[in-house]
């Protein structure tokens, strides 16, 4: 009886293995089959790494391929690892193309010499410059707000104005935001700096602290319903998160205001906005093939689909926004180049923890 | 019936000892007897460990050049707080899984009341919740804009009385929900093989079933309870996406911080290594404290006939405690979960779907038989062979598991891609090493091999050294011990190691993402996918699957543990 058992699990665990192996070696094998039978070298599949995740990038993956017969194989992760990890894989790396979120991871791989400066008249006329990599390294493909949420309840517009003005007086105990620890945050107060230097800044994320309603909560969506609960007034949120919950339940209290828009220098710097964009990597074995594709992502075809699956704004100011995300009101965009929020986010982190944002 | 199954086995096989003798000379019997022989073991343990050590190495090794810079800030503004923290979390945590896992497995396996075999294996299933996504359902029902609180208010008025959810004691709670298990399973299996033996002399001692408890199950299940709670601290100080979740700053937060937020590897390994050493002085703690007892107990006998009848009062508060547990651990994010995953099940149960099942199930199955198989030789090599080199390698290998996932992962990719490129230098393409299962299946050895060793390391206490010298009286040599005597006796160590091993993988995140092929999705990585652009909703179904696969292996060893019940 025991006996049998061993041997059953023996032999299922045996076919199992042989199962996932010849599964395996079947999606290996898929792609160069195609390629004998369409008898081009061209099709070779490129490889993406991605810490854009799968259900955001594989609808426009799939468009390219159905546009050139390019096939598009990818893995996704965390920015920091797969920047480790194309790191030590070197010259034996078999990707072509980083997309990440956030200026900057984008800046990071760039610095780590990762990528691959590009010349590129098609980016250059799409892209601009401020969303750009000086030297081309990388490009924006999708730009996304950080603005403020407010309840529609309890707060009238009037009362709000920037960044800044959150550290006000009259906001005292009505202030909810995330924890410093996302990239989002750190790369609105590395913008600051950039604007204000660090003393002022760290007095204004000072006066943001002394204001929280309850302690940075762990993700945008949970500031949003802190202010629907009742628990502070006004947040910073990413607008997309504000659509998200939007779809949920239409009608919470809910709206968003865009700060920065005066006319006269203080507080017109626009609203801070970051980017979700990609690069060439240095070592891949078809870089040609590759900027293409990273061309082609910033074209009007896939810039139709590629910041509006997740309801944001296309890189490219000529392309038409989503009706819905128009509704949520115009606004000035900050156009400090955003290569500064690499450079800045270590002062930027290091200002917030020693300010008590947690 | 009264014979233990060892010396059914050894008897048995006296027979059968002159015929393997004969074939001692044939290139089989040379391989055997190299296999036999006590020399060769600390050289295969030290190549079982080789991964390991790598990994390890390859973390230990950014000591030698600080990031001063970066060190000096994390120790001026955050390392003091996030050092209370952790020391808080781990004591916390251990305590309370300690109790409610060792209580547990106490009940079931020892005592009778109503719904007890149902409790069993229901109790397990909370191991197979991410600590993340526990944490989040817990979050959302009990936070101030969650519905429990809004239902107080819109009762109350007021709901400023109900304890901040966003504290210790929420991460506490929370992790001890999914991690008491590790210790119910553990200890289960030890109150289990202790026999009736030990519960007949107290009760004829006039011992009630509580100071039974007391003076006769609970010390000597002390190793057991003891390896339970080690992994449950090496998990709490691993965690990272559960204190993330509430906002809690650990040792483990600073390591994130300084990797993805100040761009500092170095700063990350660095405080990961002090991380190490933490383990390393618990585990060498641990070592000291147990080496002079001994827990040998081979007669091995159904429990049935003298498990404590539970009566009255006490009955009832047995299934109490347990329906709480269960209820807390399992029913309340189960259906938090279903919630969510309700609107769009129709729409994302697809062939896709199940493809990620079917992944998830093989790889974990394979992974699972891979390390139990591993375990069991690192922990008869132990036995056999006592010297330095063993002990050596058995540390060293069951270290993995006691470093956050996303560090072990980059630590092992080091010497990955090292070979790597030797072998590209050598003219084999890269595509041989990289993103194959072989690479995926050593990394889950490196990670999970505590979990494993464990378990089977303490049933080995249960054969005394005289079991081993009789079988060698009897003619049997080197491995036929391991197979005809060792084997039957730690055969609940194996079962609950591979459990254990099995949901761990299953939920296992940084290595799948790092050494995964290409399009090849599992359930936790869609958990990850989903979850890390904030779509809960959409995350609970691949969620609830993990929890649903988790109960196979589960049912299974229940059934073959509790058989003779």
């Amino acid at each position: 009886m025991k006996r049998t058992t061993g041997g059953l699990i023996v032999t299922l665990t045996a076919v199992l293995f042989a199962t996932v192996l010849v599964g395996c070696g079947k999606q290996a094998d898929e792609p160069s089959q195609k390629a004998q039978l369409e008898g081009a070298a061209e099709t070779k599949p490129l490889i993406v790494y991605s810490s854009r995740a799968e259900h955001l990038i594989q609808p426009v993956f799939e468009l390219y391929t159905q546009q050139t017969g390019t096939e598009i194989q990818f893995i996704t992760d965390k920015a920091g690892v797969l920047i480790e990890r194309l790191k030590q894989e070197g010259d034996s790396t078999s990707a072509d193309v980083f997309i990440t979120v956030d200026a900057g991871n984008l800046g990071y791989a760039a610095a780590e010499g990762l990528l691959l400066p590009l010349q590129s008249p098609v980016l250059e006329a799409n892209v601009p410059a401020h969303l750009r990599d000086e030297q081309n390294r990388w490009t924006g493909l999708s730009l996304r707000a950080r603005t403020i949420v407010y309840s529609t309840e309890r707060v009238v517009p009037e009362e709000l104005s920037s960044y800044e003005a959150l550290g006000d007086e009259s906001l005292e105990g009505f202030l909810c935001l995330r924890t410093s620890k996302k990239v989002y945050n750190q790369s609105l107060v590395a913008m600051l700096i950039a604007e204000h230097g660090e003393e002022k800044t760290q007095k204004i994320v000072e006066a943001w602290v002394n204001n929280l309603a309850v302690a940075p909560l762990s993700n945008d969506t949970k500031v949003m319903e802190a202010i629907v609960a009742g628990q502070c007034d006004v947040g910073v949120v990413n607008s997309y998160y504000f659509g998200r919950l939007k779809a949920k339940s239409a009608d919470l209290p809910l709206a968003l205001f865009w700060p920065n828009q005066a006319a006269k220098e203080d507080a017109a710097s626009g609203v801070h906005v970051n980017i979700s964009g990609a690069g060439v990597l240095k070592h891949s074995k078809q870089a040609a093939a590759a900027q293409e594709f990273v061309e082609w992502m910033a074209s009007d075809d896939a810039q139709a689909i590629f910041g509006g699956v997740n309801q944001e704004y296309p890189i490219n100011p000529a392309i038409a926004i989503d009706p819905e995300v128009k509704s949520w009101g115009e606004f000035k965009a900050s156009e400090q180049p955003l290569s500064q929020a690499f450079e800045l986010q270590p002062a930027a982190v290091k200002l917030m923890d020693r300010a008590g944002y947690h | 019936m009264s014979t233990s199954p060892a010396n059914n086995a050894a008897l048995e096989d006296r027979s059968a000892a002159p015929f393997e003798a004969l074939n001692a000379g044939s290139r089989a019997g040379l391989v055997q007897r190299l296999l036999n022989s006590k020399a060769i073991w600390p050289v295969f343990l030290l190549i079982l460990c080789l991964p390991t050590l790598l990994a390890l190495g390859s973390v230990l090794a950014s000591l030698f050049n600080l990031d001063t810079e970066t060190l000096a800030h994390l120790l001026e503004h955050l390392l003091p707080a996030a050092l209370g923290n952790t020391l808080l979390l781990v004591f916390g945590t251990a305590t309370c899984s300690a109790v409610v896992g060792v209580a547990l497995a106490w009940l079931t396996a020892v005592c009778d009341f109503p719904l007890r075999r149902f409790f069993s294996w229901a109790l397990l299933l909370p191991m197979a919740i991410p600590g993340y996504v526990m944490a989040f359902a817990f979050v959302g029902l009990f936070e101030f804009s969650g519905p429990v609180q809004s239902t107080l208010r819109s009762w109350f008025g007021s709901s400023s009385w109900f304890p901040d959810v966003y504290s210790f004691g929420g991460v506490t709670i929370v992790m001890s929900l999914v991690l008491y298990p590790y210790v119910y399973l553990i200890a289960r299996n030890a109150f289990q093989t202790q026999g009736r033996r030990s519960i007949e002399a107290g009760q004829s001692l006039g011992l009630s079933p509580v100071k039974s408890f007391f003076r006769v199950s609970l010390p000597m299940a002390r190793p057991w309870i003891v390896a339970g709670v080690l992994l449950v601290v090496m998990e709490t100080l691993a965690d990272f996406g559960t204190v993330a979740t509430f906002n809690y700053d650990t040792l483990t937060t600073l390591i994130y911080k300084s990797w993805f937020s100040l761009f500092s590897l170095p700063a990350a390994l660095q405080v990961a290594s002090v991380l190490l050493l933490a383990v390393v002085v618990i585990m060498v703690i641990e070592r000291r404290s147990r080496a002079a007892q001994r827990y040998s107990q081979s007669q091995h006998v159904s429990l049935a006939s003298s498990r404590f009848v539970l009566s009255g009062k006490r009955r009832w508060l047995a299934v109490l405690f347990c329906t709480l547990v269960f209820l807390f651990a399992f029913v309340m994010p189960s259906l938090r979960l279903l919630s969510w995953a309700m609107p769009n099940l129709v729409s994302d149960l697809n062939s896709h779907f199940f493809g990620y099942i079917w992944s998830t199930l093989s790889l974990a199955t394979f992974a699972t038989a891979l390390i139990a198989v591993l375990a069991l030789l690192l922990a008869y090599g132990a036995r056999i062979n006592q010297s330095l080199p063993t002990k050596f390698a058995v540390r060293i290998s069951t270290l993995g598991y006691a470093l956050p996932g996303t560090v072990l992962a980059i630590g092992l990719f080091a010497p990955i891609s090292m070979i790597n490129h030797w072998l590209q230098d050598a003219g084999i393409p890269s595509s041989w090493l990289q993103g194959t299962f072989l690479i995926m299946l050593m990394a889950y050895g490196v990670r999970f091999m505590a979990v494993a060793y464990s378990p089977i390391e303490n049933n080995y206490l249960r054969i005394t050294p005289s079991i081993d010298d009789a079988a060698h009286s009897l003619g049997l040599t080197g491995l036929q011990v391991l197979k005809r005597v060792h084997l039957p006796i730690v055969r609940r160590g194996i079962l609950t190691a591979m459990v254990l091993v099995f949901v761990d993988v299953m939920k296992e995140l940084p290595i799948t993402l790092m050494t995964r092929p290409f399009g090849f999705n599992t359930l936790a990585v869609r958990v990850f996918e989903l979850s890390s652009e904030g779509l809960w909703q959409r995350a609970a179904l691949p969620a609830l699957a993990i929890m649903l696969v988790g109960l196979i292996p589960v049912m299974l060893l229940i059934r073959k543990t509790d058989q003779n019940d």
